[in-house]
């Protein structure tokens, strides 16, 4: 690991203007940040810590939907009893993920931004656009079991690994934060993320020092059926090689709504409004599911050892709509 | 920096980059806690800390200076075992026992969180889970025995959680959906 120094903030204004320098980074939990130091895929040389700041609570909002502080571990948010009965896809995905020790320090703001687990963007001795711009990708016509099938570029074939995140998509969730000059934004979560292109390093639209102060979820959507169903390679414990956050509303046998959001496919927690239209205000058939999973899998490409994903996102997909519309 | 582990005050001048695990292991003599994989994927180095279980390898020393911190060393010693520390002797829940002083301190905090009502990943409803067999493997995960001890691991735990005898392999095979 390389030397840094360490300041812990306190307060969110003082954080961000605390990390707005270059190569300045915000510590919370530490799980994924500690994690790429050892490697030195990550080299910050200052660390501003900001797990004592007040950013650890769930609070009610006006419109009946929640704001879930930054640094509200995982563990309690998906403990939490309003999440599990209004929003019951972010519970399970939570639950989904990692392991009981580590969502007792993953905070949501750093789950939102963990990076990915790209064997190659964890080893130093080869290229990788991501860790070291312009060096190129070894993933492509290398090792890809568990990487990208949408949204991928020349650059870069990465996944986001999060599995709250792809509810949080699925939730129309919104992030709030704390810029270093003292503005605050929202960012809806579906502007948040970007697409690799050919600068994979950016992962975000947060600026330098922008720090995330919270998460807003909009009133859930009534009378509605929730899932999270992920699908990897042992019982628990391992990250998603296809997930399925749905939260869908009948009217009879006719889908009234429906929100998919998709983990393990692309760079970001995925949503396309192609697959709910194919199944939104139609009667429930096979033939409708078959057509969402066209939507998805459309512009899908696999890169050899991925392959599988297709095939696989296409049945999970459609094992997800029975079980969302009751059609089991 | 000052740490209180163990209910003992601390001081100790340590590089930055110390780890709460390197810490304990190699300027405080606590050599309880282990490392496996340092990279918080098999929780050996499972600690608690303000009562919660945490992996100490992903977390900077310098970060825990006002919590309180409990190690294996913490929770009993020989003479006067931790229930759970106790029950694992008894039905022989391990084999070489790297894996222990974790699964012990891990299996303290999730007894805990269940007690506090969470949930986990197999419980039908998140509001109310029995501790079965297929709950007890699932919130234990995040520690990996190399010797595969797992049998005798849970009836450990399930033993000190006072739920009765192993249930039927298969039946908790369909628990998970394996
Ligand atoms: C073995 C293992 C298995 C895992 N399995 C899964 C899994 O199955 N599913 C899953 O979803 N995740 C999994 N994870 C990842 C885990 O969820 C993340 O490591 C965790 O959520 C990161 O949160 P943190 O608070 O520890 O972030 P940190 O490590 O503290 O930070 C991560 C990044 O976010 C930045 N950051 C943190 N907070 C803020 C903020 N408020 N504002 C701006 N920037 C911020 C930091 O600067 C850093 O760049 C696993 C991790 C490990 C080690
Ligand atoms: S896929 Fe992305 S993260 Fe992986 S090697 Fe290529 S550039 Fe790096
Ligand atoms: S040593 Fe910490 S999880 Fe393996
Ligand atoms: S007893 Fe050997 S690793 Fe668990």
């Amino acid at each position: 690991m390389k030397l840094f120094t360490y300041e812990r903030a306190d307060s969110a204004q003082a954080a961000a203007t605390d990390a707005a320098a270059a190569g300045a980074k915000f510590i919370a939990g530490g799980t994924n940040l500690l994690d790429l130091m050892k490697l030195q895929v990550e080299t910050p040389t200052k660390l501003v810590d900001i797990s004592r700041l007040p950013l650890d609570k769930i609070e009610e909002r006006d419109d009946g939907g929640l704001t879930i502080g930054a640094l509200v571990p995982n563990s309690d948010l998906a403990a939490d009893a309003r999440v599990i009965e209004r929003y019951e896809v972010l519970s399970r995905a939570l639950l989904a993920g990692a392991s009981g020790q580590l969502r007792n320090k993953a905070s949501t703001g750093g789950n939102l931004l963990q990076r990915t687990r790209c064997y190659y963007f964890y080893d130093t001795a080869t290229a990788c656009n991501k860790r070291e711009p312009g060096s190129g990708c070894s993933a492509i016509g290398g090792f890809n079991r568990i990487l990208a099938v949408l949204g991928t570029s020349e650059h870069c074939i990465a996944t986001h690994p999060s599995d709250m995140a792809v509810a949080m998509r699925a939730l129309d969730a919104t992030i709030v934060t704390q810029k270093a000059d003292g503005d605050r934004r929202r960012i809806a979560i579906g502007d948040f993320y970007r697409l690799p292109g050919d600068t994979p390093h950016i992962e975000n639209v947060l600026e330098a020092g922008e720090l995330i102060t919270g998460v807003e979820l909009p009133a859930p959507v009534e009378a509605a059926r929730h899932l999270y169903r992920k699908v990897r390679d042992r019982a628990s414990y391992a990250f998603a090689l296809v997930s399925v956050a749905g939260v869908v509303a009948m009217d009879g046998d006719t889908v009234k709504s429906a929100s998919l959001a998709f983990g393990g496919l692309g760079p970001m927690p995925w949503r396309n409004p192609a697959v709910e239209a194919a199944i939104v205000g139609k009667p429930v058939t096979t033939a409708s599911f078959e057509a969402a999973a066209d939507a998805l899998l459309a512009d899908a490409r696999g890169y050899g050892s991925n392959d599988f994903k297709i095939p696989l996102a296409r049945r999970t997909l459609i094992a997800s709509l029975r079980e969302l519309t009751g059609t089991n | 920096m000052h740490f209180t582990i163990n209910g003992q005050r601390h001081e100790a001048d340590v590089d930055l980059r110390t780890s709460l695990l390197d810490l304990c292991r190699e300027h405080l003599g606590l050599t309880g806690s282990k490392k496996g994989c340092d990279h918080g994927q098999c929780g050996a180095c499972t600690m608690l800390v303000n009562g919660r279980r945490i992996n100490a390898c992903l977390s900077l020393a310098v970060m825990h200076q006002d919590d309180e911190i409990v190690t294996i060393e913490g929770l009993g010693q020989v003479g006067n075992l931790h229930p759970l520390q106790d029950a694992f002797v008894r039905h022989d829940g391990y084999q070489c026992g790297y894996c222990t002083p974790g699964q012990i301190c891990s299996a303290v905090g999730m007894l805990d969180e269940q007690k506090k009502g969470w949930p986990s990943y197999v419980s039908e409803s998140l509001t109310d889970s029995e501790l079965t067999d297929a709950e007890i493997s699932e919130r234990m995960s995040g520690n990996i025995c190399r010797c595969a001890a797992y049998p005798n691991i849970v009836d450990a735990i399930r033993e000190v959680a006072g739920k009765g005898d192993r249930q039927p392999v298969l039946e908790a095979a369909k628990e998970i959906g394996a």
